[in-house]
């Protein structure tokens, strides 16, 4: 019993640094092209992207098909910060992210100001004190129309809150920036970008979740899909708003800034984040919607919080991801956001087991070598059977695996740690004791 | 409305006393009428049962109080609070509990697991704290093991704490929802039909299980049951349904004779007893 067991975090680490410093070592040393260089990166970018989406399905059980559109909202939002950095096309090198981060604050600040107002109990004071005077049709009615009232308010408020803030955050961050040597500023942009591309997707996810996360499982699906369609169409015609964003001509001009250490980093950061938040009793509880909701609610569980909350969290973990893939070839066209690609991370969440963290990365990086590999080995002009061959290959394993690579099973540090162990005291009073006959332990 | 408004006041002095007030309770699903202006009273520390035939309505009655449904009139009052209209996870907050009639654990979790999922209300951290680690976290958390252990040790559980809920015996399976459902430490404690599917010395065992519970953890308990052994053996005061409506109420030994009961459960009533 006693044996001597290395903690699971220091192979996971070692499992980590190996394949961290495999791929620097590879690149450096010359022995992967530029391009296999970026394949590695764009399978540890579609890991964040997918680990999200595993989150929101696999773990919280709501099938969403929108998560392309999380992506692409992180990868325009983002680019829109660093390309400004470059070429200063709102004017100044920080004109976008002032205006990026104002915006955000002020659309927190409304959302939480209309939530603590608490209007459906100010719609039904406002009624039910009117109703004395009033029909209660006529009071309903002025109940509502007063609530919109203050609804409008708020946002009038968090408008004048972002402009405000933007007065102040725009020559403050023109002047941090411009002070900073070129070395000090450029991280400092593109981290700020990563992490604004994260916030908005999160920010539109949330309020998307906050519409949609009431349907039922399937019916959501197909919600979530028109919102991806939604997001699709508005790139297309981006350059209607923002010309930089160029439309259906795809945007240029984005410093390709993604480099493995950053990739790498991101993902073994939000690889933690997420592994603790699961490894938690929000986690459980999140897991517990899954498998039972009605259960779930009974058991004290604010059911539409948690899945708000993975919703919410998920699409940060796409915004990100799509920020890195935005400025992995410094190029963005709305067909990388189709409906099509929107399928990918959901297949290789499949693939790698939902509901598995392990799964998630490990089918990532399967996915890109296969797609990319079978572009090496197949010969010239039958380039396009490999959508042939990975759809045989995906069916082979679904049916060999249905419930995918790992299941729900977990390696190494990623998993739910064991209690510790100790004695648990047997009260006298327990049914192994005295008040109730032994038979129970014969079933 | 004044005179409305007094009898109000002094019925909720009243129910002060009492965990379950119903009245007029009704539920209407499209043209029918599920249950239709049910009342019932259980006092602090009661052991009640609700009975009737199949379709009866029990469930039904059961899911309004815990807010799975929203009743379409009447009042629920629990300890004086009125319920009706507030969300399921709030009403467990306040201090109701249930089970189910075709049991609800979260199957693919562990026994432990299922335990320290109803103990989340009360796990002391915040989100920021278990992303971190810091913080509460490390305390509360082994805290929240070790009572969900305890719980599981009073019922001889505690050998089974990493094994999957599905893969339990059937007997430990019910045993482990009523565990799991005292994790949310409520008052009141609702269980539909513990004894299904149980052979007679099973649902003997259930019986002294019940009582100990009730004793243990000073509860006011609630039961739906079909068995007649079960019911008439440990509640102290039953209530029948019968298409959504009460026929009758009394003691077991009342019941037991009531000629409305055996006519809806046996057709007539010709010198027959339940």
């Amino acid at each position: 019993m006693k044996r001597l067991q290395v903690p699971s975090w220091i192979t996971t680490l070692a499992v980590a640094l190996l394949a961290f410093f495999g791929v620097w070592y590879a690149k450096q040393g010359g022995h992967i092209s530029v391009y296999w260089y970026q394949v590695v990166q764009l399978a540890a970018i579609t890991a964040i992207s997918a680990l999200g989406l595993n989150l929101i399905y696999g773990f919280n059980g709501q099938f969403s098909l929108g998560h392309i559109g999380f992506y692409a909202i992180g990868a325009y939002g983002s680019a829109l910060i660093t390309k400004d950095y470059v070429t200063k096309w709102s004017g100044s090198q920080t004109g976008a992210l002032a205006w990026m981060l104002a915006g955000q604050i002020g659309l927190v600040f409304a959302l939480v100001l209309i939530n603590k107002l608490g209007l459906p109990v100010v719609k039904k004071r406002i009624s039910s004190s009117l109703s004395e005077h009033l029909a209660p049709h006529e009071a309903n009615t002025l109940g509502t129309l007063a609530v919109l009232l203050i609804s409008a308010a708020s946002l009038a408020a968090s408008v004048a809150v972002a402009l405000g803030l933007h007065a102040l955050l725009a020559p403050a961050l023109e002047t941090i920036i411009s002070s900073l040597p070129e070395g000090a500023s450029r991280p400092l942009i593109f981290a700020l970008a990563l992490i604004n591309g994260g916030s908005i997707a999160a920010l539109v996810s949330y309020l998307v979740g906050l519409a949609l996360l009431r349907l039922g499982s399937d019916y959501f699906g197909i919600a979530t899909l028109g919102f991806a369609v939604m997001v699709y169409t508005a790139l297309q015609n981006s350059d209607l708003v923002i010309e930089t964003m160029k439309g259906a001509r795809g945007m240029v001009g984005i410093p390709p800034w993604s480099t493995w250490p950053w990739v790498a980093g991101g993902l073994v950061l939000l690889a933690i984040v997420m592994r603790n938040m699961l490894r938690s009793s929000h986690g459980r509880a999140m897991i517990s919607v899954r498998e039972d909701e009605i259960a779930s609610q009974s058991m004290g569980v604010d059911v539409t919080q948690l899945k708000n909350l993975a919703f919410t969290m998920g699409g940060f973990y796409a915004g990100v991801a799509g920020a890195l893939y935005a400025h992995l070839y410094g190029f963005l066209h709305p067909s990388s956001f189709s409906m099509i690609k929107g399928f990918d991370p959901l297949i290789i969440i499949v693939f790698g087991g939902l509901g598995s963290m392990t799964g998630t990365i490990l089918a990532s990086v399967m996915f890109a070598l296969v797609i990319e590999g079978l572009r090496v080995i197949l010969p010239q002009g039958f380039e396009d059977w490999r959508f042939v061959i990975y759809p045989i290959i995906l069916l082979l394993i679904m049916l060999l695996r249905p419930s995918g690579l790992l299941g729900t099973s977990e390696w190494g540090w990623l998993r739910a740690p064991l209690p510790p162990e100790r004695d648990i005291p047997v009260p006298n009073r327990s049914l192994r004791g005295s008040a109730v006959s032994a038979s129970s332990e014969e079933e | 409305m004044e005179a409305a408004q007094l009898a109000t006041t002094a019925t909720e002095t009243a129910s002060e006393e009492l965990s379950l007030d119903i009245r007029g309770l009704t539920k209407v699903f499209g043209g029918l009428r599920a249950v239709s202006d049910f009342d019932m009273t259980v006092p602090r520390g009661g052991l009640y049962g609700l009975i009737g035939p199949n379709g009866a309505g029990k469930t039904t009655v059961f899911n309004m109080i815990t807010g799975l449904y929203a009743p379409t009139e009447g009042q629920i009052l629990f300890q004086g609070q009125e319920l009706s209209g507030a969300a399921p996870y709030r009403i467990t907050r306040m201090g109701i509990a249930r089970t189910f009639q075709n049991i609800r654990l979260f199957q693919g979790l562990t026994v432990l697991d299922n335990v320290r999922i109803a103990f989340h209300t009360h796990s002391g951290y915040n989100l920021v704290e278990a992303i971190s680690r810091l913080g509460r976290f490390g305390r509360q958390e082994r805290a929240l093991t070790e009572r969900a252990q305890d719980l599981l040790a009073v019922f001889g559980l505690q050998d089974r704490q990493l094994e999957l809920a599905k893969n339990l015996p059937y007997g430990e399976q019910r045993r482990l929802e009523i565990a799991r459902a005292l994790a949310t430490q409520p008052q009141l404690l609702l269980l539909d039909e513990p004894a299904a599917g149980m052979n007679p010395t099973e649902s003997e065992t259930l019986m002294g299980l019940i009582r100990f519970v009730r004793e243990e953890f000073a509860l006011t308990i609630l039961l739906i049951e079909h068995q007649m052994r079960v019911v008439m053996g440990i509640c102290e005061w039953i209530t029948v349904m019968d298409f959504g409506q009460v026929i009758a109420r009394g003691t077991p030994e009342e019941i037991r004779t009531n000629e409305n009961v055996i006519v809806a459960y046996l057709g007539h009533a010709s010198g027959r007893e339940l």
